[in-house]
């Protein structure tokens, strides 16, 4: 049977401040959805929330697998459960390189009751493996001798990111704005990955303010997210409008939410220094 | 009797993971001087090791030195270390061997837990294994030997090669260096003799293996290395020993000549239990466009104070010292290097990298000296430090010493905390918050890591790992 990711009434706030006021989402293993919203209005936030990152605190609701709740969950956990992230700003980590930082993700996620310590999956399956994964992604051999993310330009820190998707085979991927940064070569690229890593095992949530990634990659259900909530819900067509004529529309359509999001940007406008004339 | 593993978990002082915290029986021991320090006990080693008189004068005049000398008034806490509550001189068995099978058992199976002989079978040109006070056992390939190649136990080599080595003893790092160079000038035993030939180039390192077993012990070797021109040599060295309630004193005394042309690599990796004191003069003389690298990981230990120092000679010398320091719970490692640049046209670069975890302390101590007229030299600093909690410490101390304009010095400093992103971004790939710190941990030290040979990177890793493991919270 395939799995369902549920997020209930989630309330998020970061250092206090509430940035998700009661977000549901339904995501069926298989399925495509894409998360869309103007700047700020908690893409990010859900899609860190949802993988657990330490400063989002979890004020009310739930995030489940199958019924089992994440919300105590570690970030590795949940990773070990399926889920995966391609952040909008990938990680450096200096000195650890790409391959042995691979092989101990994947072994972990592919025995979730490893032990910390116990052996890594075997060199030589990993090594063919990682070499297939980095031509069908058209990543030089040399990367997976680098360090994770160093010195890397935007574009092949989003490949990278594609790359680890590809090996960890999550049920749940969220690509937080994978296609942002890339050059039109390399969006249709990476498109055209992820449409072949998508199938009946994996579902993908994509991120994002342009039309080219859900071109490849329709998606069943555009979710539109303004003020920290989900406020409309639609087919493919609602992105294509959402691309031609803006959010104009989905504020009118929601008048609390818009004006709650003026509030915020007033608030944060004033605590902007002034700048002398 | 076998090891007493029981006694070293009671006798444990919090490092928990410190694997090497064992110790053997001491019943069968030849000899124990008794605990203290004065003219008799120094008369009486140099009495059992039969020596010439100039020696005996030697210990006793550095003695004198070592009681006028005060105790450094920076680096580390000295003032907990009783002089007088330390066996000076203890000997464990009869003699050095050349068979593993001919070492007293308990003392073999020390170094099979440490993996001593299977390292030699492996990948070791020479190997010598100092248990307390005296080398135990001693080998070196023969093609080696053949060649003119000398590495023995610094006992033995004042007495089977007297000229060349008191030619060059003390010559580098004399008594009156500092308190404890005299110290061990007055009771040092053992340690390592090397001398290369001109122009051999020895392929695979030369190893020494320092284990202290006994309780307030002092361990005092001295280590002398010639390596004659156009030759060269990588000479690892790796300590132990087991934990104990009550401190112990380890304080060589290295000094090494880096003739014109050659190549002097000397690896240390120390992971000393926490109740050690180690106390530690190197300095290396390096001649016209020769290469001193001192590499130096420095784990364990109650105090390191240790700064390895390299004097650039003649022109076209090189010295490099890169140094890895990891200070955990009431630990403080004190570690550096030390460059002098006596001649125009030497370069140095020193490169460091602490970490500090569970209120650990590491301090970067240097020296960058360029002489009046050494123009055109170039020396590099980089140190960098990386905190793994808010109770951890670091401390940098850079000192230059430049009497020259036409020069090129260059210092980088940085400290950094474990990042929270670091750490998010690696436990949503699946790797816990241990394994993430760890992975962390060991890309920072990575750059020095990877100069090491394949096996001891391999060491440095997992020495690394162990430090880490159940240390987050
Ligand atoms: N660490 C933080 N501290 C305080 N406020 C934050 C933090 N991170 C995000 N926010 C705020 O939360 C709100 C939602 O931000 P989020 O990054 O989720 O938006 P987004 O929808 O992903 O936007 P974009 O399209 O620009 O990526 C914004 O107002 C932002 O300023
Ligand atoms: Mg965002």
């Amino acid at each position: 049977m395939s799995s369902l990711l549920k997020v209930e009434n989630l309330y998020v706030s970061i250092d206090d401040k509430m940035i998700l006021k009661g977000v549901d989402l339904e995501v069926r293993q298989g399925e495509i959805h894409a998360l869309m919203g103007p700047n700020g209005s908690g893409k990010s936030t859900l899609a860190y929330a949802l993988m657990g990152h330490p400063k989002y605190e979890i004020v009310d609701g739930e995030i489940s697998i199958d019924g089992v709740s994440l919300n105590e969950l570690e970030p590795d956990s949940r990773a070990r459960m399926g889920l995966f992230l391609a952040f909008q700003y990938p990680v450096t980590v200096p000195g650890v390189k790409v391959a042995d930082f691979l092989r101990h993700a994947v072994t972990n996620v592919r025995n979730p009751n490893r032990k910390e310590g116990e052996g890594l999956i075997p060199m030589r399956e990993f090594r063919a493996e990682l070499k297939s994964r980095m031509e069908e992604l058209g990543i030089e051999a040399e990367f997976a001798r680098r360090y994770l993310n160093d010195g890397f330009s935007g574009g092949e820190k989003k490949r990278m990111e594609i790359l680890q998707l590809a090996m960890l085979r999550p049920k749940f991927a969220i690509l937080d704005e994978t296609d942002s940064g890339l050059d039109s070569d390399a969006v249709r690229f990476v498109s055209e990955a992820i449409s072949r890593l998508a199938g009946p095992d994996m579902a993908i949530i994509i991120i994002t303010h342009h039309e080219r990634l859900l071109e490849f990659n329709r998606p069943q259900l555009t979710h539109v997210m303004l003020a920290g909530r989900v406020v409309e819900r639609g087919e493919a067509a609602l992105a294509h409008e959402l691309h031609d004529q803006g959010y104009a529309g989905v504020r009118l359509r929601h008048p609390d939410a818009a004006a709650e999001e003026q509030e915020a940007a007033a608030a944060l406008a004033g605590k902007q220094p002034v700048l002398a004339k | 009797m076998a090891t007493d593993l029981k006694t070293a978990t009671e006798d444990d002082i919090g490092v928990g993971e410190y694997q090497y915290g064992f110790h053997d029986s001491t019943d069968k021991y030849v000899f124990t001087a008794r605990k203290g320090l004065d003219r008799d006990i120094v008369a009486q080693i140099s009495e059992m090791k039969d020596e010439p008189a100039w020696m005996r004068e030697f210990r006793l005049s550095s003695l004198e030195t070592f009681w006028k000398k005060p105790l450094p008034l920076w680096g580390g806490e000295l003032r907990n270390l009783d002089f007088q509550d330390i066996h000076y001189y203890v000997k464990a068995s009869l003699g050095q061997e050349r068979n593993w099978d001919d070492v007293p058992d308990e003392i073999r199976k020390t170094y099979d837990r440490l993996g001593i002989p299977e390292a030699e079978r492996k990948y070791l040109a020479g190997v010598k294994a100092q248990y307390e006070s005296e080398v135990v056992y001693g080998s070196l390939h023969e093609d080696l030997a053949k060649q003119g190649v000398i590495f023995t136990d610094t006992d033995s080599a004042m007495r089977d090669h007297p000229d060349l080595f008191r030619e060059y003893f003390g010559t580098v790092i004399p008594p009156a260096d500092n308190k404890f160079a005299a110290l061990n000038s007055a009771v040092w035993s053992g340690g390592s003799f090397i001398y290369v030939p001109k122009g051999v180039k020895i392929e695979f390192p030369l190893q020494a293996y320092f284990r202290i077993n006994s309780e307030n012990m002092g361990q005092f070797e001295r280590t002398l290395i010639i390596v004659d021109e156009g030759a060269s040599v990588h000479y690892v060295e790796g300590c132990t020993a087991p934990t104990y309630s009550s401190e112990s004193l380890h304080s060589a005394v290295v000094e090494i000549i880096v003739k014109r042309g050659a190549r002097c690599r000397y690896t240390t990796i120390q992971n000393w239990s926490s109740n050690v004191y180690n106390l530690v003069t190197k300095r290396a003389m390096a001649y016209g466009d020769s290469l001193m690298e001192w590499v130096d990981g420095n784990l364990g230990s109650r105090l390191t104070m240790k700064y390895p120092a390299i004097y650039l000679m003649e022109p076209g010398a090189r010295g490099e010292t890169l140094s890895i320091a990891f200070a955990g719970k009431g630990q403080h490692q004190d570690a550096g290097a030390k460059m002098v640049h006596c001649a125009p046209n030497t370069y140095s670069r020193i490169i460091s990298k602490s970490i500090s975890k569970s209120g650990g302390r590491a301090s970067y101590r240097g020296l960058v000296k360029v002489a009046n007229g050494a123009t055109g030299c170039k020396s590099n600093v980089v140190c960098d430090a990386l905190l793994l909690d808010s109770d951890s410490r670091s401390d940098t101390y850079p000192y230059m010493e430049i009497d020259e304009d036409n020069v090129v010095i260059e210092h980088e400093a940085s400290v950094s905390k474990i990042s929270d992103e670091q750490l998010f971004y690696l436990m949503s790939r699946g790797m816990t918050e241990a394994e993430a710190s760890s992975m962390i941990v060991t890309g920072f030290i990575e750059p020095l890591v990877k100069e090491l040979p394949m096996e001891y990177a391999v060491e440095m890793n997992r020495l690394i790992e162990l430090q880490m493991e159940g240390s987050i919270g």
